[in-house]
């Protein structure tokens, strides 16, 4: 645990700076900025999204990537090992960007969601499932071209941006979806 | 020192964009050679891309394939999650095998995804040779 105490420091002191979190209602996001901060590291990007989306750090808190970047070699069954400088350098970039340092109101909606368990999957995080929670199966699990609730971008057009907003969701084979 | 000079830009001229495909992969070969492997055999690597391997953890057997399709100059898709993934064949893909750090990573990972186990610097040498001249 002493390895990653540098890593929560960073991680306090940006989210001091961060400033405030607003909290809406879903469905509308352009007044108060992206749901959650975008992902603008390359490396990131490149590491981590060579096999799928891009996940914002802002989308898990703190302690969930340092769990999910511990067990690396075993990746949801996947083999995601990493050389260790780039292993930190990811982490480092998680934590200083996590739901508690991303300032959006998702994120904030997020961590309100969870009690004392610390996910690994995004799917696992309470205020997520519940948003997905309506949508029948064979738009999802049983529709090819998603497979599975952890394929954001297929429904959320603009989800690289950050946007999750209902007027961007577009599911494969069904159209518009709205709540 | 005029001559060095000449013959410097000579060379870089002469292997061009070739240059930088031919550096990592014989610098990984060289490497593999001195751990005590080689020499490499791109028939061999050929055979081994087309295996299938019975994974401890798989319900049915694995191979390049799975992920890559059985053409190395096709677009793949990632076994689980579906994301597309670029070819593999440097003369399709300039991309490819250009990097020492990147070819380790993903022998590392995908030898262990798909045979359950490291690659021996034999079969990575043998990989590469095939790989190359795709």
């Amino acid at each position: 645990m002493s390895k990653l105490m540098p890593f929560l420091a960073l991680a306090a002191t940006v989210g001091l700076a961060s400033g405030s979190v607003t909290a809406d209602d879903d469905g509308s996001y352009s007044r108060h900025g992206p749901d959650v901060a975008p992902v603008e590291n390359a490396l990131y990007q490149d590491e981590c999204g060579s096999c799928h989306f891009a996940y914002q750090p802002g989308l898990l808190p703190m302690e969930s990537w340092l769990k999910l970047m511990g067990s690396l070699e075993d990746h949801f069954s996947e083999n995601a090992a990493l050389d260790g400088a780039t292993r930190q350098q990811l982490i480092g970039y998680l934590v200083a960007n996590a739901a508690e340092n991303s300032g959006t109101r998702r994120s904030a909606k997020i961590l309100r969601s969870l009690g004392k368990e610390i996910p690994i999957r995004i799917t696992d995080v309470p205020y997520i499932w519940r948003q997905h929670d309506e949508i029948p199966p064979r738009l999802i699990r049983t529709n090819a071209a998603l497979r599975s609730l952890s394929n954001c971008a297929a429904c959320h057009t603009r989800a690289e941006t950050g946007s999750y907003a209902e007027r961007d969701i577009l599911i494969p084979g069904m159209g518009r979806w709205e709540d | 020192m005029r001559n060095m000079g000449k013959l410097m830009i000579l060379t870089s001229l002469t292997f061009g964009g070739g240059a930088v495909l031919a550096d990592a992969v014989d610098e990984r070969l060289a490497s593999y050679q001195a751990e005590g492997a080689g020499p490499f055999d791109a028939a061999q690597g050929e055979s081994m891309w087309n295996g299938s391997y019975v994974h401890a953890k798989a319900d049915k057997p694995r191979n390049c394939a799975s992920c890559h399709t059985d053409n190395l100059k096709s677009s793949g898709q990632h076994a689980r999650t579906g994301k597309a993934i670029e070819p593999m064949a440097p003369s399709v893909n300039t991309k490819r095998l250009t990097e020492a750090r990147e070819i380790e990573k993903w022998f590392g990972r995908n030898c262990k995804w798909t045979m359950g186990r490291e690659c021996t610097a034999q079969e990575k040498g043998d990989f590469l040779s095939y790989m190359r001249l795709q």
